[in-house]
């Protein structure tokens, strides 16, 4: 697995390619937090176009990451996740606490906006 | 069976993605579609995750992973010699964890039975626990 992030206005923009596992989870979740608490960003967005696989240790981090954008008053979205992780987020129900959306573009306005679409 | 493969290897977080290969590999032979591998895939992963974090709580120790198939169905274990689970069907509900303070889920087992046909766990405290999973493939 590979992150890289990008800051846009006070949304950071977290792009996943690869796995995530357990093992990945771990980096993924340091690295993120890591990066909230130096570039001040208030919201989060977690970019799964290249995510290859998932398992319920991604439900873990992205509820983790759900509580801290959460209580610091910020937003968090999912974009372009494939089916297979839409499937697993179902499972799980996260897709009910936090919105998914199939480009990049309309989850970085939910977050500006602060509406669903 | 028509064939079957057994692998041990150390109980580490870096061994999960290498257990989804083997089974990958392994199950490849029957031709199954991308949607029924990354299921296989999906329910070695928990099951190895568990081993490594639940069974032998990051300490190490052996993991065993067994595939196999016959005419019917293709079959996988995931064994650890661990602390064992005490109450099962616990463990087995939805959102259950024994480790929040790690951010687990609690879906694992959710998860091993949605894509899987059959789950079926075996486990004595301070032995150890074995997963038995069933899979029936389409074109059969
Ligand atoms: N191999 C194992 N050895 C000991 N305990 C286990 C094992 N597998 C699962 N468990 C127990 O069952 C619980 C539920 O497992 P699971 O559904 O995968 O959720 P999670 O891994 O997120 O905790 C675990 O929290 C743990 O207490
Ligand atoms: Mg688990």
């Amino acid at each position: 697995m590979e992150v890289s992030y990008e800051k846009k206005e006070n949304i950071l923009i977290v792009k996943i390619i690869g796995e995530i596992d357990h093992h990945s989870s771990n980096i993924l979740r340091a690295q993120t937090d890591a990066q909230l608490d130096n570039i001040n960003g208030k919201h989060l967005l977690f970019c799964f176009q290249q995510v290859t696989f998932m398992d319920s240790a991604g439900i873990g981090v992205i509820l983790g990451r759900y509580k801290r954008v959460q209580s610091l008053g910020g937003r968090i979205a999912i974009a372009c996740a494939g089916e297979r992780v839409l499937e697993i987020l179902r499972i799980s129900a996260l897709t009910k606490i936090i919105p998914s959306f199939s480009s990049k573009e309309d989850a970085l306005r939910y977050l500006e906006g602060g509406k669903l679409k | 069976m028509i064939n079957w493969m057994r692998a041990f290897f150390e109980a580490k977080s870096e061994n999960e993605s290498l257990a989804r290969m083997m089974a990958a590999g392994f199950f490849s032979a029957l031709n199954p579609t991308i949607s029924e591998i990354t299921d296989v895939k999906t329910a070695v992963s928990e099951a190895v995750t568990n081993a490594i974090i639940h069974g032998y709580e990051g300490k190490g120790g052996s993991v065993e992973l067994y595939c196999a198939y016959d005419t019917q169905k293709l079959y996988v274990e995931v064994a650890d010699q661990g602390i064992g689970i005490g109450d099962i069907p616990k463990a087995m509900e939805p959102l259950y964890t024994s480790k929040p303070e790690m951010e687990r889920s609690g879906m694992g087992f959710t998860i091993m039975e949605t894509f899987m046909d059959s789950v079926r766990v075996e486990s004595q405290p301070e032995k150890g626990t074995r997963i038995y999973m069933e899979k029936q493939l389409s074109r059969e």
